[in-house]
């Protein structure tokens, strides 16, 4: 068993030198603490990449040990069964190519369906990976001569195909869902509940029966299930999710890589896999714990489904409306403004005559502030990507806990785009969806000013929001954008 | 390596991963999720001995196309991290004077 186990003997350097990138992985997130640190993460990251596909391409292209079986009128650098370093540089300058034209032009507010996009090729890659060494199970020294392959491969390479395969299809329907060519409404199958988990049970299920049997057949119903399955956990989460499930995707595909680094013995892929795997699992826990919903809840799915089941007509209560001019001149009186912004936000592309907001009150001697909520926008973190992209900066954007303290002593809250992330039913009403979530405390605040659409939508929670009533709330009823700049202009007189 | 030198190296790995991970500044959450997508296609290891490994023409090509995929990951991945982390700027520029004034 051992000396099956054993690879076509990796050299000593090419185990270091794989470690090596693994560390700098670590580095890379590492720098991420701070926003003046992690371009060099991001480069150590980079050096990382470089040094493990090089490695591997000294130490497998071109497959010296296979020299012997090339016909005599071939020619040495590739066969019709393996590739040379001819046809592995252009596929890598192909897929390079493709991801560096999309990462140039790609709209900020796009990011959240990029990253989906990513994830399904991290997914599908595995299971590609996957299924070649089910193929050829020698080149990757988990078989014997005869092609029977090691038990405790076939349960990480069945592991591995399976994530894979839910990371690719569930991070396909997320991405169809976030760049609005699907509803983003919860679709919900009747039994759902019981479809999936009998899937899920068939699939460990018939990855045990691999190891005793391993027929094409096994694995093939494998990686279909699995494909089905990951379409099924993401059609019924809504919208409003959409962070928890980019999330939870990051970490599958984390694990997935996990999974093949275990197949290969390779320290590099077992060291990311454990990182990436682990980072989105945190990043899931603090957006479940933003909202005040357990993870299971979320994966139940069908949040923001109802619209009011209930059809009792909603009492109309007097609220007031405000023109640009007279926020202007509000704003331009105020000693402190925060500015909280939402998903809205984004949709109407405001970020930049935002800032330009601000600029000029910052000119007349306004405090302004940035406030962000843990959920805003439909990924971790999207909010502060779109202000650090109209060149707020970073030391004027605060997280709910640092600033919610000060609302008391601030004059304008100015709400862009946000809705359930300022609804005080999260505090006081226990009935409501959204109960337990934490909020900004903008009703503390002089006064406060709502821009929305109309008064027609709620968030996405479906739920009224009693800062619409207030005394002290103004609504400015536009798109986010256009209301921005007729406040600028106003502010410029 | 047999499997429980691999499996500490996990253990230990997601322990890493952990404490790391909760030090990212949630200011940069996003850039995070673009950089951890680059680095989980360190897969194409498993893609690229899959290609150069005689034996199998389907193996050949399913590995190509993994290492296609991957590439557009890497590439895409950390170009695109680069690219928001260049715009988060501290405060104390100095300020650009508002044009057309």
């Amino acid at each position: 068993m051992e000396g099956a186990m054993e690879h076509a003997a990796t050299p000593a350097w090419a185990l270091l030198a794989y470690l090596v990138s693994g560390v700098l992985f670590i580095l890379a997130l590492r720098g991420l603490s701070s926003p003046s640190t992690s371009q060099r993460g991001n480069r150590f990251g980079m050096i990382g990449m470089a040094i493990a596909v090089v490695t591997t391409l000294v130490t497998h292209v071109p497959s010296r040990q296979y020299y012997a079986h090339i016909p005599p009128d071939g020619s040495p650098f590739f066969g019709p069964d393996f590739a040379g370093i001819a046809e592995i540089l252009a596929a890598i300058a192909l897929g390079g190519a493709i991801g560096l034209v999309t990462a140039r032009r790609i709209k900020m507010t796009d990011m959240p369906q990029l990253v989906a996009a990513f994830h399904s090729l991290v997914g599908m890659a595995a299971v590609l990976v996957g299924w070649a060494a089910y193929l050829n199970p020698t080149a990757f020294g988990i078989a014997g001569a005869d092609g029977v392959i090691e038990a405790q491969s076939r349960i990480e390479m069945g592991l591995g195909i399976a994530i894979g395969a839910i990371t690719f299809s569930g991070s396909v329907i997320a991405f169809l869902k976030l760049a609005g060519k699907m509803s983003g409404a919860p679709i919900m199958l009747p039994g759902r509940h019981v479809i999936n988990l009998g899937t899920l049970a068939a699939i460990i299920g018939l990855t045990g029966y691999f190891t005793m049997d391993q027929s094409l057949w096994v694995i093939a119903v494998v990686t279909a299930l699995s494909f089905l399955i990951g379409f099924l956990l993401i059609i019924p989460i809504g919208g409003a999710d959409m962070p928890v499930v980019v999330s939870m995707l990051n970490s599958y595909s984390g694990w997935a890589a996990a999974a093949m680094g275990f197949t290969l013995h390779n320290t590099a892929m077992i060291i990311t896999g454990a990182l990436v795997g682990s980072s989105g699992v945190i990043l899931s826990y603090i957006m479940c714990k933003a909202m005040n919903r357990s993870f299971i809840s979320v994966i139940a799915g069908g949040f923001g489904a109802v619209a009011d089941a209930g059809g009792e007509a909603k009492e109309q209560r007097p609220w007031k409306r405000g023109s640009a001019e007279d926020a202007a001149f509000l704003l331009g009186e105020a000693e402190q403004v925060i500015i909280i912004p939402g998903y809205g936000m984004a949709v109407a592309q405001a970020q930049h005559v935002l800032r330009e907001m601000g600029d000029q009150l910052k000119a007349r001697g306004v405090r302004v502030k940035y406030a962000i909520h843990p959920v805003a926008g439909r990924m971790p973190g999207h909010m502060n990507v779109l202000l650090a992209e109209a060149q707020v900066p970073y030391d004027d954007v605060f997280e709910l806990e640092d600033i919610n303290g000060e609302f008391a002593q601030t004059d304008v809250a100015f709400i862009i785009g946000a809705n359930d992330v300022v609804n005080p039913a999260a505090k006081t009403d226990k009935s409501s969806p959204i109960y337990g979530m934490p909020v900004f405390d903008v009703e503390k605040a002089k006064s406060i000013m709502f821009i929305k659409r109309s008064m027609g939508g709620v968030g996405y929670a479906g739920v009224d929001n009693d800062v619409f009533y207030m005394d002290q709330t103004m609504m400015l009823l536009a798109d986010a954008k256009k209301m921005v700049e007729d406040i600028n202009k106003a502010l410029a007189h | 390596m047999d499997f429980i030198s691999i499996l500490s190296i996990f253990v230990m790995a997601c322990f890493v991963g952990y404490y790391v991970v909760w030090s990212v500044t949630p200011a940069l959450h996003t850039p995070l999720m673009a950089v951890t997508n680059a680095i989980s296609s360190v897969i194409i290891v498993g893609a690229l001995i899959a290609a150069a490994a005689a034996g199998s023409a389907s193996s050949k090509w399913l590995g190509l196309l993994a290492v296609v995929l991957a590439s557009v990951n890497i590439f895409g991945g950390f170009a695109v991290t680069a690219r928001m982390l260049a715009m988060y700027k501290k405060k104390d520029r100095p300020a650009p004077k508002p044009e057309g004034q």
